[in-house]
């Protein structure tokens, strides 16, 4: 299936949870400071694992930036 | 005068200035809040934290770039100071509510600094949709700190639906145009019953003191210090700057008057002119 992570399209296994793209782009999960969207909606971190994500979907990883 | 002499590097000015500040119960004994948008390198962000004392600093949430070097949060946990996640780049209240639900999870905090911009030129406020979104973060149980405009109206508005703190503005972000209307944020200050932090417009440190003289709570600087030639240094200048404007607000500044008030008495002046040379003579 194809997702779209941070606006680029990706190719994932069907069913592939937020983690699975997490570690597409390669990020520790446990990292702090990082959220994640899908289709606009949060997904709390305790989720990640079990939360799968769907052909289509918009995902965004966000973490912080000087700001302010 | 008595006493030993001060050095330049004396401790820091013990506070005339009573209790610390309060948000939401949480004391904060700096009354300067430091954004940490504008340096170029994380270790001048880092000394210049230092150097301000500032004890919560805000943050923005973008997506993630796996290629950036060095870790914000890893520099703001080293300098111990609090994050303060903020909405910067949203239109609407519908992004900046989601925007503050995506910083509780990434940084496991309530409060927020809520901005919902209305023109991508000044960014200035966007009153309705301010409001709307700063009710529904209140709802969600958030502490929102909102940044407004210098509206007295809108200002005790943000109070009424729960607001913990308000934040007019100086003048637009980023501009260093200072306090453009001091009458109003008078009027904000005088009718506030949650502290006034100024947020953006400060230019330098006369800036600061002023808000702090017309009795703000605090404030709220990124740009002066960031962009400015040595942030570090002005960093030190504005934390002064605070101290300063809120020591002068606790002491009472005297009257402005129209005519010369003498503070050498007249009495017992000497009769000194010869006769003939007086120039009622």
């Amino acid at each position: 299936m194809t997702v779209s992570v941070n606006g680029e399209p990706r190719e994932l296994p069907a069913g592939a949870s937020v983690s699975a793209v997490l570690d597409v782009l390669d990020l520790e999960p446990r990292r702090r400071g990082i959220a994640v969207a899908v289709d606009g909606e949060v997904i709390p971190r305790a989720e990640w694992g079990a939360f799968p994500v769907t052909d289509g979907a918009r995902v965004e990883v966000l973490n912080a930036i000087q700001g302010g | 005068m008595s006493g030993p002499p001060v050095s330049a590097e004396a401790a820091p000015v013990p506070a005339a200035t009573a209790a610390p500040l309060r948000i939401a119960g949480r004391e904060l004994a700096s009354r300067l809040i430091l954004g940490t948008g504008g340096f170029t390198r994380l270790e001048t962000l880092a000394a210049a934290i230092e150097v301000s004392g500032a004890e919560l600093v805000t943050v923005a949430l973008r997506r993630i770039d796996p290629a950036a070097r060095g870790s914000l949060i890893d520099v703001l946990d080293g300098a111990g100071v609090d994050v303060l996640p903020n909405t910067a780049g949203c239109f609407t209240a519908r992004d900046a509510v989601r925007t503050a639900r995506l910083a509780r999870e990434a940084f496991a905090t309530d409060w927020i600094k809520l901005e919902v911009i209305g023109d991508e030129h000044t960014l200035l406020p966007d009153a309705p949709e301010l409001l709307l979104a700063a009710e529904e973060l209140v709802d969600e149980g958030f502490v929102v700190l909102p940044y407004t405009n210098d509206d007295p109206v809108l200002a005790r508005r943000l109070e009424d639906v729960g607001c913990a703190v308000v934040m007019p503005l100086g003048s637009p972000i980023g501009s260093g145009q200072g306090i453009a209307n001091p009458g109003n944020l008078q009027l904000i200050v005088e009718h506030a019953g949650v502290p006034v932090v100024l947020d953006a417009g400060i230019g330098t440190a006369s800036d600061a003191v002023l808000a702090m003289e017309l009795g703000c709570d605090a404030v709220l600087v990124a740009s002066a210090i960031s962009r400015s030639a040595d942030p570090v240094t002005m960093a030190r200048s504005i934390r002064l700057a605070v101290e300063a404007g809120a020591l002068a607000r606790a002491a009472g500044r005297i009257p402005r008057r129209t005519y010369a008030r003498a503070s050498t008495p007249r009495e017992g002046m000497p009769e000194l002119a010869g006769s003939g040379s007086h120039p009622d003579a």
